[in-house]
C-alpha cells in the first residue's frame, strides 16, 4: 500500500514537472485506459478518414489532383498506423482494435460520416477538416505520454500539405466559373458546423476533460481550441469570397476574437449513436477491406513459415 | 477474422536522416518477414525522403535495461564529475583550452 502511494506521488510529480511518461513506466490504470481509449479512437479516425475523400480518387478532374489526393489518403494510412503502433505500446493489440472498431465498441471521429458530394468537398475537407484536425492536434505533440507525442510530431509536419492543397484546390475553383463557386459555397454550408463539432461538446458537458489536462494529455478546453479555429478560418473564408453559413459569426472587439452561434449538439450526440448519415456506410466498407485482406495476411504468414522452415533445414544439412 | 490474431511479429524500426548521422528511432510496425518489415518501412516512415538508409529489427531480439528513471544500473556513471571537462577550474588567462 505504502509503495503504491509512492510511486503514483512519484508519477504525479513527474507529470506536474512536464516530464514524459514512457511505456514501461509505472502509470495509473485509468490512465492507461484513459490513453488507450482516445489513441485507439484517433488512430481508426484516420484510418476511416480515407474514405470519404476516397470517394474521388477515381474521379479527380486532373493527373495532379488525383496524385495529391492519392498522396494525402496515403498519409491519413500512415498517421493510422503511427497511432495504432503508439497505441500498442500500452499493451494493447492492433489486431484487437480494429475488431473493436468493426464491432462498434470504439468510436471515430464523427466528421467521417457525412457524405462528400461533390468535389469541391474535397478541398473542404483539406480546409476545414484538417484545419480543425491541426487545431487539436498541435497541442497534443506535448502530450504527457512520449509514443502518442512522437507521433503526433511526426503527424502534424504532415497535415500542413493537407491543409494547403485543399485550399489551393478552392482557390482554384472559386477563381472558376459560377458553377464552380456555387459548389464552394455548397460544400462551405454542409461542413461548417460539422467541422466546428469535431473539437467535441461545450466543455460544461465534456465530463473527462479535467483529469486529461491534470494528466497533461490534454492542453486545451474543447471551447478554447473551438473559438481558436473560428479565429484562424474567418479570415481564410474572406480570402476565398465563401460566406460561413453562421448569421451570428460577429468581430467581438472588446474580446478580440470572433463571436459565433451554437452548434446543434443534439445532432452531434445523434452522429456518435451511430445515426450519422454515412455511419453504417464507412463501417461496413472498412469490415469489407478488413475481411477482403484476410487471404493477404494468411499468405505472407505461410510464405514466411516457408522460408523459415526451408532456412532451418539448410542449416541442418550444411552444418 | 480470427486469423489475424496469431499475429505478425513487432519489428522497431531505425532511419539514418542524412549520411554522417546515426541511425536514430522512429517507431514500429508489424511484418511477416525482415524483408516485408523494410518495404513496409521505407513506405511508412520515409515518404518524404526521411532517411538514407533502413533497419528494422525485430522487438524480442531487443535487450534493454530496467526502465526506471532511478535505475542503479546507471549509478557507475552517476558519481564520475571528473568525466567532464568542467571538473578541471583552469584561469581565465590560459586560452584554447
Ligand atoms: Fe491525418
Ligand atoms: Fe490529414
Amino acid at each position: 500500500m505504502e509503495a503504491q502511494a509512492q510511486v503514483q506521488a512519484r508519477f504525479d510529480a513527474a507529470v506536474a514537472a512536464e516530464q514524459r511518461v514512457e511505456p514501461r513506466d509505472w502509470m495509473p490504470e485509468a490512465y492507461r485506459a484513459t490513453l488507450v481509449r482516445q489513441i485507439a479512437q484517433h488512430a481508426h479516425s484516420e484510418i476511416i478518414g480515407m474514405q470519404p475523400e476516397g470517394n474521388w480518387l477515381t474521379r479527380a478532374p486532373s493527373l495532379r489532383r488525383k496524385a495529391i489526393l492519392l498522396a494525402k489518403a496515403q498519409d491519413e494510412a500512415g498517421h493510422g498506423l503511427y497511432l495504432y503502433a503508439a497505441a500498442e505500446t500500452l499493451g494493447v493489440d492492433r489486431a484487437e482494435l480494429t475488431e473493436k472498431l468493426v464491432d462498434g465498441r470504439q468510436k471515430y471521429s464523427s466528421i467521417f460520416n457525412y457524405p462528400t458530394l461533390t468535389f469541391a468537398d474535397v478541398g473542404v475537407i483539406g480546409w476545414l477538416v484538417d484545419g480543425a484536425a491541426i487545431c487539436n492536434q498541435v497541442p497534443l505533440c506535448r502530450c504527457s505520454y512520449g509514443p502518442y507525442a512522437r507521433a503526433m510530431v511526426r503527424i502534424c509536419k504532415e497535415e500542413s500539405f493537407h491543409q494547403r492543397q485543399g485550399y489551393e484546390l478552392l482557390m482554384t475553383m472559386t477563381a472558376g466559373t459560377d458553377a464552380q463557386r456555387a459548389m464552394v459555397q455548397d460544400a462551405v454550408d454542409r461542413w461548417w458546423w460539422p467541422s466546428l463539432m469535431m473539437f467535441g461538446p461545450p466543455d460544461g458537458a465534456s465530463p473527462n476533460s479535467e483529469r486529461s489536462m491534470a494528466w497533461r494529455i490534454k492542453r486545451h478546453s474543447n471551447d478554447e481550441l473551438r473559438q481558436r479555429f473560428v479565429d484562424m478560418t474567418v479570415p481564410q473564408a474572406e480570402h476565398l469570397g465563401v460566406l460561413l453559413p453562421d448569421p451570428e459569426l460577429a468581430w467581438n472587439a472588446e474580446r478580440g476574437s470572433w463571436d459565433f452561434g451554437e452548434p446543434d449538439w443534439s445532432e452531434l450526440q445523434q452522429v456518435i449513436k451511430g445515426h450519422g448519415p454515412c455511419n453504417a456506410q464507412r463501417i461496413e466498407r472498412r469490415r469489407a477491406a478488413h475481411e477482403g485482406g484476410a487471404w493477404v495476411r494468411e499468405a505472407a504468414s505461410a510464405y514466411a513459415a516457408k522460408r523459415a522452415a526451408e532456412e532451418a533445414s539448410g542449416e541442418r544439412s550444411s552444418g | 477474422m480470427s486469423g489475424e490474431r496469431a499475429s505478425w511479429p513487432l519489428y522497431e524500426v531505425f532511419v539514418r536522416p542524412r549520411r554522417g548521422l546515426n541511425h536514430v528511432h522512429v517507431g514500429s510496425l508489424h511484418a511477416a518477414d525482415d524483408k516485408m518489415a523494410l518495404l513496409a518501412a521505407r513506405d511508412l516512415y520515409t515518404r518524404r525522403n526521411e532517411g538514407v538508409s533502413l533497419w528494422v529489427v525485430r522487438s524480442d531480439a531487443i535487450t534493454a535495461s530496467s526502465p526506471d528513471e532511478q535505475d542503479p544500473f546507471f549509478a557507475p556513471s552517476g558519481d564520475k564529475v571528473y568525466r567532464h571537462p568542467t571538473f578541471y577550474p583552469i584561469p581565465e588567462d590560459v586560452p584554447h583550452i
